[in-house]
């Protein structure tokens, strides 16, 4: 951990700085391709929606060790039970000691006949089943609820970031950061196929909340910088970068220590329940917060930057800086090199292409 | 908080102190343990979603509807609740009770009998006294406003009701309903074969008689196998076994069924149908001083009523009201009524007026629902499963939490082990005390919500820390950097909790169903979080800050120049 902290030291005090605001479009690229793919696989592929979206039935049968015999035993029975629309059901094991069927809306004497149909091949009381059935018009409501929810959300933390930094350019800055995390975690359910149930969405919609608070450690450092740019004989984009430089072993710290819990809960929820709630909120989350850890670092403070680089007084900082740079990097700089057949100058330094 | 002259002690004490309350309320409460949700205990949950805008006071009428009737199906601690503006949700604990769902989401079934015995005579079709001294009138009396009253604004909820039911069976739709009541009053008498055939009988034999077909004839001369039936059902106890119908309410058989005040009838086949009332209210009529209920028909509900009315005035025949099977009210024909607007006399109150007219009114649900309900039932092993994982992976997650902490910040590790476990400690008293006083009840994403919080509520402390850290880097002593760190470290902490929580309140109030237990659980540990920051976690490293392990910068402190990568650490004086 001592290395990890000497690199936390260099970090603080500009010894050793990573350049994040300089390599912006390297990083918009990265971002941008990773976008792409998302939305590619959105339109492409889709969304893999869960039976809550969808409407039908559930089964969620116990069995002592789940093996694909039972899964397949447990079919047999269920499409054998000659109910209207069991015809093919989708049957999966769930964790170790449970089987999963999913069929489609069954009215209640239909269901009766298949939970018949189950019980009766697991060997199991009627009183350990576990079903679920929804109507298709269930989900839409849920989406459009959690759709109303995003915007009053997004409104909100808008003013917030506004007034509590005073600067709406922070707050488009950290909207995008926002955008790119969400449109990431989509882009990975809809490639790697994940079921999407309101426990996902529910795992978004906490994504907004934690990719923000992120945003927000970070902006609060950057203000902080900022705020001495003049006495410092910074630029913004050098105090910016220098607070992503030095909250960095914290946003560090922070994604592990937030991650470890939901990795814990996505480990369990996958091994002993198998497709959950449990399962796909923390998936959800996991993909979530270490988008929204890069976006606060990679995308939200170069993309702030970039926004303010178009003020007076921070193109006017910009430009000292600079001039201050090249000075100390070669105070010489300005004496041109001597060449066989070089023309004789007699008001050196006022030509910026010969820098750099 | 960040006074200089701080006492980081007292604080301690104080907050300890009120930790100490905290338990003692739980204590009071009696409860060490959280009401778990259905998904944790096992159990089934009904949703019924309402079509379009039920509006509060029709949803909550509902609300109280269904309570009733499943708490009446002798259910024990099932709990009902409105949801979202438009949404009922009915929640059974235990057992498995899918069969509860058609009790829950049937709307009841209204139909205007004649009565051919009863109880109080003993004997069939005789004319001695009423219970009740219940008598229908022409409402000629009433004015007219309050023959209109309550018009419009429910007609939509009545839905498709079906017609006249003289011609015969229609009853096929909700047969279900008949049966299941019928099965429950079997339940609950005895010599139950006996009773069945005997009801069987009469309804074959019904089906025989002629004069089944014309009631008005029918209750002067019931089929003999129906008084046998009632003479049967009498026998064995009849309404005194808390039976509410005795046979399916088919409209086109007869029925043998009890009133509240547990008085058996004998009826005939429905004469009409409750979709030929079109309204009901509770009124006092000019010049009288007693409540009455108005009853207005349809055209063609007019017509059969008007044919009742003729044959019943003058006589002591009853005219019954049947919902769902059981009798809501007998009353006698006072006059002769054509243009369908009645009135119901007798001892009403304001209360029992209009509970009946309410009934006559809507049917008994006052708002219709969607189709499909959301019903799920979570097993028992199900719901073990799901608790033994939440409770795995919360273990698991702070054990790792606090282990990466402890190596990264050493000595500091410890006040951050120490806080989160005085964080679970206020987050378990919290959560008991709101389930004992607000119902909270912990639900698989509550847990979830629990152990995410885990994360953001390290990150204060972390963000804390690291301040420390670099104020120390810019050559600060300890005690100093404690405080100055602090400074800022509350601002950030405070700005980011802020739009952690302002999004737990949004999903809250967004989100539907168990999400919101996800919300609440996020919401309540944000709070936590800060409450745990500013009183526990500033004034604990505070109070450390006058050790010398610490102040000196002890290899394991985590705070050596070793781990800050600085080459001295200012040790500000002696502490």
């Amino acid at each position: 951990m001592g290395r990890f902290s000497q690199l936390g030291n260099d970090l603080h005090s500009g010894r050793r700085s990573i350049d994040f605001v300089g390599r912006r479009w390297y990083l918009y690229a990265v971002s941008a391709v990773l976008i792409a793919i998302a939305v590619f696989g959105l339109s492409y592929k889709g969304l893999n929606l869960g039976i809550e979206f969808t409407g039908g039935t559930q089964y969620r049968v116990p069995v002592a060790s789940a093996t694909q015999d039972d899964a397949d035993a447990l079919r047999t029975a269920v499409v054998d039970s000659g109910v209207e629309g069991v015809g093919n059901p989708i049957v999966s094991t769930a964790g170790d000691d449970a089987v999963q069927i999913q069929v489609e809306a069954l009215s209640l004497e239909d269901s009766a006949t298949v939970t018949e149909a189950i019980v009766a091949a697991a060997g199991i009381s009627a009183d350990d089943l576990s079903q679920e059935d929804i109507g298709a018009s269930w989900g839409r409501q849920i989406a459009e609820r959690a759709l109303i929810g995003l915007v009053v959300f997004v409104v909100l933390v808008v003013l917030f970031i506004w007034a509590y930094f005073r600067e709406w350019k922070m707050s488009v800055a950290a909207l995008v950061a926002l955008a790119h995390d969400v449109i990431i975690t989509v882009g990975v359910y809809a490639f790697t196929g994940f079921e999407v149930t309101p426990a996902t969405v529910t795992g978004i919609l906490t994504i907004l909340a934690f990719s923000l608070y992120d945003t927000v450690v970070v902006f609060d450092k950057v203000r902080e910088n900022t705020a001495a740019m003049r006495e410092s004989r910074k630029s913004y984009a050098q105090a910016a970068n220098l607070a992503v430089n030095q909250t960095l072993v914290r946003s560090i710290n922070t994604s592990l220590v937030a991650l470890l819990p939901v990795g814990s809960i996505l480990y369990v929820g996958a091994v002993q329940l198998g497709a959950s709630s449990l399962q796909d909120l923390a998936l959800a989350l996991f993909v979530g917060m270490a988008a929204g850890t890069y976006s606060s670092v990679c995308i939200a403070t170069p993309m702030l930057v970039h926004l303010k680089n178009t003020e007076d007084d921070v193109k006017l900082a910009e430009k000292r800086a600079r001039a201050r740079e090249r000075a100390a990097a070669d105070p010489y700089a300005a004496v041109p090199n001597f060449a066989e057949d070089m023309p004789i100058h007699n008001d050196p330094g006022v030509d910026p292409s010969s820098q750099r | 908080m960040a006074r200089k002259t701080a006492r980081p002690g007292r604080t301690l004490v104080v907050f300890f102190l009120a930790m100490a309350i905290a338990y003692g309320l739980v204590a009071l409460a009696g409860t060490w343990k959280p009401t778990l949700g259905l998904d944790l205990q096992g159990g089934t949950s009904i949703t019924l979603r309402a079509e379009g805008d039920p509006g509060e006071e029709a949803l909550d009428q509902a609300r109280q509807i269904i309570d009733d009737r499943v708490n009446g199906s002798g259910v024990a601690e099932a709990e009902v609740t409105t949801q979202g503006g438009n949404e009922i949700v009915v929640e059974i604990p235990g057992e498995n009770a899918r069969n509860l769902i058609e009790t829950v989401q049937r709307t009841a079934q209204l139909r205007f009998r004649l009565v051919a015995c009863s109880t109080v005579d003993g004997r069939c079709a005789t004319s001695t006294g009423l219970p009740e001294g219940i008598q229908i009138d022409p409402s000629t009396t009433l004015p007219q406003e309050d023959g209109d009253q309550g018009e419009g604004n429910n007609r939509a909820a009545l839905g498709s009701w079906a017609r006249l039911s003289d011609t015969g069976s229609d009853g096929g739709e909700k047969d279900g309903n008949g049966q299941e009541q019928g099965q429950g009053a079997d339940e609950g008498a005895q010599g139950k074969g006996g009773k069945q055939s005997a009801y069987d009988a009469c309804i074959a034999a019904a089906a025989d008689d002629k004069t089944a077909a014309k009631p008005l004839e029918w209750i002067d001369n019931p089929t003999t196998a129906c008084v046998d039936a009632f003479t049967e059902f009498e026998a064995s106890g009849g309404c005194q076994q808390g039976a509410s119908a005795a046979m399916g309410d088919d409209p086109a058989t007869p029925l043998i069924t009890c009133d509240e005040d547990g008085i058996a009838y004998l009826l005939s086949p429905a004469m009409i149908e409750g979709t030929s009332l079109d309204d009901a209210g509770a009124a006092i009529p000019q010049q009288q001083v007693n409540y009455v209920v108005t009853l207005s028909f349809d055209g063609e509900g007019s017509d059969v009523f008007a044919d009742i009315s003729n044959a019943l005035v003058g006589t002591e025949k009853q005219f019954a009201i049947v919902l769902d099977g059981q009798v809501l009210s007998a009353p006698t024909m006072e006059g002769r009524i054509l243009d369908g607007n009645a009135q119901i006399s007798g001892d009403f109150t304001e209360t029992t007026a209009n509970s009946l007219a309410t009934s006559l009114r809507y049917g008994s649900l006052p708002i219709a629902f969607e189709d499909q309900p959301l019903v799920e039932t979570i097993g028992p092993s199900l719901a073990g499963d799901q608790l033994s994982a939440g409770l795995t992976a919360g273990g698991i997650g702070l054990a790792i939490v606090m282990l990466y902490c402890l190596l990264y910040y050493r000595g500091l590790g410890t006040v951050v082990i120490a806080s989160l476990f005085v964080a679970a400690g206020i987050t378990y008293a919290m959560v008991l005390l709101l389930s004992e006083t607000a119902n909270f009840t912990l639900t698989l994403p509550g847990i979830a919500g629990l152990i995410v919080a885990v994360g953001i509520t390290a990150d204060s402390f972390i963000v804390y820390f690291e301040r420390i850290r670099d104020e120390m880097r810019i050559g600060k002593s300890m005690r100093v950097a404690v405080e100055s760190g602090w400074k800022r470290a509350r601002n950030t902490c405070l700005a980011a909790d802020a739009v952690s929580l302002l999004a737990a309140v949004v999903l809250y109030i967004f989100a539907a169903g168990v999400v919101k237990g996800f919300a609440f659980a996020l919401g309540l540990t944000t709070i936590i979080d800060l409450v745990v920051f500013f009183w526990f976690t500033h004034p604990m490293v505070s109070y450390l800050a006058k050790y010398r392990f610490f102040n000196k910068g002890h290899r394991l402190s985590g705070l050596s120049p070793e781990t800050l990568g600085v080459s001295r650490v200012a040790t500000g004086g002696n502490a």
